[in-house]
């Protein structure tokens, strides 16, 4: 089964990345944008036809490595 | 009096420091592979600077699951003396030997140059030999050294005086101006709650001789060696 794991700053947590996107995105132009949070996409393959024990393992893989919970939040979903 | 440096792959500062040990100190001095399990008898334990695996996913990540390391968390957890410089204050914290996580620097660009930091603990095994409240000038470079943490954390460290180093400018004083990475209250280094790991962005290790124009960072190095001579 394929999944997606988001990981993405947490709400309120500092990104000096993404503000110098909605900075750039502005520059271009783009005025209609408020703010902007950069983050990952980690498209990853598992063995396995339960979606709910592959929703169950990639979560754990977000905890244990993918996202450093300290500053970030994830979330997963099931693709097939 | 012994010496560990730990080499991951993407290490590039182990050499430093296993110059300073030995060399300059002349202390025994021993490199450890990441894959490694044995301590080597080492005495004290240093995670050098460097890129440890390309710094993919984050900086310090992948490192942190080294074989090496469940021996550091071990070697620390029984009051070994562990300091992590730069990358390997990175790793300290993802491997969570050490409270907080880094951002990228708040200006986005990597940072090198000298800085002045000061020293707020000096009870350290690393600090022991500085005065307390003096100012020390050492290089940064980094990409990664916008420290952060939970409003909480942040309180106990300042409450409990494990802020070790803290930017400043050259007379001491802590200002925004003088914080080259957007580090939370300034912080420049911590040490862990039992006393023994301590972590900082700034590079002792690349100014511990006259020679290269700035020696203040070999006290780190003479402290550690002091504080096992007493042990």
């Amino acid at each position: 089964m394929k999944v997606e794991v988001r990981v993405y700053p947490r709400e309120g947590v500092l990104d000096p990345q993404g503000k110098a996107i909605a900075a750039a995105l502005g520059r271009l132009g783009h005025r209609s944008v408020l703010d902007v949070r950069a983050g990952k996409v980690f498209f990853i393959d598992v063995a396995g036809s339960d979606a709910r024990a592959v929703e169950a393992d990639a979560r754990k893989m977000a905890e244990e490595l993918l996202a450093n919970t300290v500053i970030e939040g994830y979330d997963v979903r099931v693709l097939q | 009096m012994k010496f560990g440096i730990v080499v991951f792959p993407g290490s590039n500062c182990d050499e430093d420091c296993h110059h300073v040990a030995k060399d300059l100190l002349g202390c025994e001095a021993d490199y450890i592979w990441h894959h490694d399990t044995e301590l080597k008898s080492a005495d004290v334990i240093i995670l050098p600077g460097g890129f440890a695996y390309g710094d993919y996913l984050r900086a310090g990540a992948l490192a942190r699951f080294s074989p090496v390391m469940e021996s550091v968390a071990k070697f620390a957890a029984q009051g070994g003396p562990v300091l992590g410089i730069c990358n390997g204050f990175q790793v300290l914290l993802e491997a969570g030997l050490l409270p907080g996580a880094m951002h990228i620097n708040r200006g986005l660009r990597y940072v090198c140059r000298d800085i002045h930091m000061k020293v707020e603990n000096v009870a350290t095994p690393f600090t022991s030999l500085y005065e307390k409240g003096s100012v020390v000038k050492m290089p940064v470079g980094h990409m990664e050294g916008n420290y952060t943490a939970p409003p909480e954390v942040l309180d106990a460290l300042e409450r409990e005086g494990r802020v070790v180093f803290r930017y400043c400018d050259a007379e001491g004083r802590v200002t925004d101006e003088a914080n080259p990475n957007g580090a939370a209250r300034g912080i420049a280094g911590i040490v862990n709650e039992l006393g023994n790991v301590v972590g900082l962005m700034p590079h002792p290790d690349r100014c511990a001789e006259s020679l290269l124009g700035n020696d203040q960072g070999l006290k780190m190095f003479q402290s550690a060696v002091a504080a096992l001579a007493t042990r």
